[in-house]
């Protein structure tokens, strides 16, 4: 029986397919933000060429978090406990320094019972992307608000949220975090291009992606529905991003665009929107934010970075292999030690 | 009454006469934050220094400076070293308690006391002793506001003389505690020799105590407990430290700190650890969890609090079976109050931490040389078994001095469990995580970052089956759990076994008393088996319990005799009712309970006068 070959698929740099990207069957509801983020998250390690082996997914709980079974199963993944997803993943940087961490957290998991872990998690400028699926309710427990949601936001039942929102963004800027941006799961472009961005950062990568609930917050009245959001979004910037590995063919102008070359090379291009915005600016940054919430706008793009601040990791001055595998030659001293540490303690 | 004339005639007369050698403890009732510290610990290892099997033990307040404090030294021929109930000798130092602290004296003890508080009026049946401090640091110390601090040497110098503790080796004391620092040790030095010389001019001796030169302490070195759990951990070959402060553990990763920059530091300047200071004991347990997943030797040390805290992450990891290690150095329950005193009130809650079905291994020093070796343990038993191990110390171990025999480098390897690599998976093809390929209930496991398309798995708590696909299927939950427990039953015969110490001198007739007591207990219970002896005539066997799951040897202890005392320190006997949950229906009715709950050490008179008590005597 004659066959014709099938076209050979398209590879990465590092010879897989999108294939090698993909993860488990959703089981998210059709249209949830969250699902076009995974996509989203497979096409930019793709295109990055990022080893899956390499990749550790991390969660705590919720419908965001259930996400990492939907991508790259060929990565180890981790789903703890509600709110506590930082100090796993700083545990596991700390025995593997060679990883790559995202962690996918979502408004609840993060703004609430997880604000305490995620505050010190961005102070410590460790290298994880952390991205919040911000839909402003809590969605497995049937759509009760978090503390993301805007203040006068409307639940179905009507029931209208009276306390101001956590912004999370402006939060991680304030405590240390060095790459800050928010996008919409419904912005193909932008999130494509911050996530590349993420995955050349060096540090800790705050994104928050507001990611619409179909089932419990996409009325008439919320402030986190698609239509809100397309009515709403101020973009700082047209963002495009170059990875180190291919050649910037593309000229600039200084004046209008803002270059930002990243730890490993690669070049990140924000066309100016705003023209006076400054993304090395923490304060200007602070400022634009708390701007929006008064305009009622939702403000995306990259708010902050910092490519030259230490991490964590550099922080501690630990041996350039993973702690997790040193052999005991190293990691027990010797006889001589211990005989010298009781002769002190005679 | 009679009794009190008796004392009164002995404060006088008789006690004055004999000789009681090598057998006393000393009580220092100072301020809190007034350098006292020094000043026993130099006393302690004067003794020590002389061959004298000695402890130190501190009682103090929650509180940095200006609360009564107590150290109360006790030196032992026979190697005693748990707390002693009587005080001998009492140095009153602190005007605030010195009343209370007279009175409750038994007669003819001996009060050491600053001449202003006139004490020796308080009382007719103790002998005192009577310095004017102040006189005489004035005249050593001319720096004015040095001379609260050094004030506490002087009664180094007396007691010494009192004593008969050698000058030489209050000197060489003193060198050791301000080694770095000359100039400290010098007027500290003058300090103590005008105490002694005041003593040996102005004091007449009329007590009975005598500290002599013996052999029984050569060789051995003086630590708390949670240095030597440091240093333990440190050979363990731990990877990652995290921790939040609290009493009494913080001393533990401060000194580990310290002992890893030593010797945990290459050539290149480059670290084979980290410590982290977390923002609350739910981050640390959380970063020991994330590290033992990713393949680090993880660990944190804690206390109630903070057990209590990590109770919902503690059922993660006993889920998704990840390895760790915590130390638990138990103390007084919650908020303020006793947080500064000693307990072993977790163990009911850390065997069953956290919700669902659940249950942890559980490992109990009684010594330092334990807190050293069990660290080794801890560490194989949390990789070999996929799950936390927590080893439970207190208060009185972990931050009290303690006498013991140099710690053995540990002769078992470092053992990494059941982990596949790279070249395991070439061959293998891939692996189901949570699969019972070797019976003993525990899978396969791989680290993050394992070079291999088929390494990754996902962790969960749960849900899952055992290729760990997510599975809400009954019979999947079902069949996780009965494995998790095949684990546990397997833990059973690699915990450390217990300690057993037979009654020795039966003539062959079976004992039908038996003692079970575990960590810090062991010191009271030694001496008082010897007093139940020897006082009422009551043998007993003695087993020390080591470990949870409880081994074979337990039952069989308890089933070898007619009523078996469980001795511990909490009020709701948590051992007992574990035991209680383990053993055959009729041998429940064998235990009895002994419980110790004031926060203080564990002292053998209070289990003697119990114990024959409930025995009728």
């Amino acid at each position: 029986m004659a066959t014709t070959p099938a076209a050979e698929p398209k590879t990465n740099r590092i010879g897989l397919t999108v294939v090698d990207y993909k993860g488990g069957k959703t089981t998210l509801c059709a249209g949830c933000g969250h699902n076009a983020i995974s996509e989203r998250i497979i096409e930019a390690m793709y295109e990055m060429g990022v080893k899956p082996e390499r990749v550790i997914k991390l969660s705590g709980i919720g419908c965001s978090s259930k996400s990492p079974a939907y991508f790259m199963n060929r990565s180890h993944s981790f789903n703890s406990v509600h709110g506590r997803m930082p100090s796993v993943a700083t545990g596991a940087m700390l025995a593997n320094r060679n990883l790559v961490a995202l962690g996918v957290s979502g408004d609840g998991d993060t703004a609430s019972i997880g604000i305490g872990q995620f505050v010190h998690l961005m102070r410590r400028n460790l290298p994880v992307i952390y991205i919040i699926e911000d839909n402003g309710v809590y969605g497995l427990t049937k759509g009760q608000f978090s503390a993301t949601a805007d203040l006068g936001s409307k639940l179905k039942s009507g029931v209208i949220n009276d306390l101001p929102p956590i912004d999370t963004c402006a939060m991680a800027i304030e405590l240390g975090a060095t790459f800050v941006g928010r996008s919409f799961s419904g912005d193909k472009k932008q999130l494509s291009a911050m996530l590349k961005a993420a995955i050349a950062h060096h540090g800790t990568v705050m994104l928050d992606v507001v990611s619409p609930c179909v089932t419990f917050n996409d009325h008439e009245g919320s402030t986190k529905s698609y239509k809100y959001v397309k009515d709403h979004e101020e973009s700082l910037q047209e963002i495009s991003f170059v990875p180190h590995f291919e050649e910037i063919d593309v000229e600039y102008d200084a004046g209008s665009t803002v270059n930002v070359t990243m730890h490993d090379g690669s070049h990140l291009q924000l066309r100016k929107l705003e023209e006076d915005y400054d993304p090395t600016d923490r304060i200007r940054a602070i400022t634009r934010l708390t701007e929006a919430h008064d305009k009622g706008e939702v403000l995306t793009g990259l708010f902050y970075v910092d490519t030259k601040a230490p991490t964590f990791i550099e922080m501690l001055n630990m041996v350039d292999e993973p702690l997790a595998t040193l052999p005991e030659s190293l990691t027990r001293p010797s006889r001589e030690a211990l005989e010298a540490a009781m002769e002190e303690l005679r | 009454m009679a009794t009190t004339d008796v004392a009164r005639q002995d404060a006088g007369g008789q006690l004055g006469r004999k000789r009681i050698v090598n057998d006393m403890s000393i009580q220092v009732a100072t301020v809190n934050g007034s350098g006292s510290q020094s000043s026993n610990t130099v006393l302690l290892r004067a003794i020590f220094q002389m061959g004298v099997p000695v402890s130190g033990k501190n009682l103090f307040p929650s509180n940095i400076a200006g609360l009564p404090t107590w150290y109360t030294i006790r030196a032992n021929k026979d190697g005693y070293i748990g707390r002693k109930k009587e005080i001998d000798f009492l140095v009153a130092m602190n005007p605030e308690t010195a009343q209370d602290d007279v009175m409750s004296l038994d007669a003819g003890a001996s009060v050491l006391y600053d001449a202003p508080l006139a004490l020796d009026r308080l009382r007719n049946d103790l002998i005192f002793y009577s310095v004017p401090y102040d006189k005489l640091v004035a005249a050593v110390c001319p720096e004015a506001k040095l001379r609260k601090l050094v004030k506490n040497m002087v009664y180094v110098g007396v007691v010494a003389q009192l004593l008969t503790i050698e000058m030489a080796e209050v000197e060489k004391a003193i060198r050791k505690q301000f080694s770095k620092k000359v100039k400290a040790a010098n007027l500290n030095l003058a300090a103590a020799q005008a105490g002694f010389d005041y003593a040996k001019t102005n004091l007449e001796k009329r007590g009975a105590f005598y500290i002599e030169r013996l052999n029984e302490t050569a060789g051995k070195i003086i630590i708390d407990g949670n240095s030597a759990a440091a240093l333990g951990c440190m050979f363990a070959g731990c990877t990652v430290v995290t921790w939040y402060p609290i009493t009494p553990s913080s001393s533990l990763v401060e000194t580990m700190i310290e002992y890893m920059k030593e010797h945990r530091i290459g050539p290149d300047g480059k670290a084979t650890f980290a410590i982290v200071q977390a923002e609350d004991e739910l981050a640390a347990i959380g970063m020991v969890i994330g590290a033992g997943w990713a393949g680090a030797r993880s660990m944190t040390a804690t206390a109630g609090p903070g057990i209590s805290l990590m109770s919902e992450f503690s059922g993660l990891a006993y889920y998704a079976e990840v390895p760790g290690v915590i130390w638990d150095i138990q103390r007084v329950g919650p908020s303020t109050g006793l947080p500064t005193r000693t307990s072993q009130g977790d163990i009911l809650s850390t065997a069953f931490l956290s919700h669902g079905d659940t249950k942890h291994i559980m490992l109990i020093p009684c010594s330092v040389s334990e807190c050293f070796s069990m660290a080794s343990e801890a560490f194989n038993l949390a990789e070999q078994f996929q799950t936390l191990v927590f080893v439970m110390s207190d208060l009185d171990l972990g931050m009290n001095n303690w006498m013991s025999d140099p710690f053995e480098y540990p002769t078992v390897p470092i053992k990494r469990g059941k982990v596949l690599h790279q070249a395991d998976l070439e061959k293998l093809g891939g692996f189901a995580r949570y699969k019972d390929l070797d019976g003993d209930g525990v899978g396969y496991r791989t680290l993050p970052g394992t070079d291999h398309p088929g390494a990754a798995y996902f962790t969960r708590g749960s849900g899952h089956n055992d290729r760990s696909g997510y599975s809400e299927r009954p019979d999947d939950y079902e069949n996780n759990m009965e494995r998790l427990n095949r684990k546990f039953e397997t833990a059973r015969s690699f915990v450390p076994r217990p300690e057993i110490r037979k009654a020795t001198s039966t003539g062959g007739e079976k004992v039908k008393i038996g003692i079970i007591a575990y960590g810090t207990s062991h010191w009271g219970i030694i001496e008082s088996r010897d007093q139940l002896r020897n006082e009422y005539g009551i043998e007993t066997d003695y087993l020390r319990l080591r470990a949870y799951p409880f081994t074979r040897e337990v039952h069989e202890f308890i089933e070898q005799h007619e009523r078996t005392y469980v001795v511990e320190q909490n009020r709701d006997a948590q051992m007992l009712s574990l035991l209680k949950l383990d053993l055959k229906p009729e041998l429940i009715t064998r235990l009895r309970s002994i419980a110790h709950i004031n926060g203080l050490p564990l002292d053998a008179r209070s289990v003697t006068d119990e114990l024959s008590n409930m025995e009728g005597k």
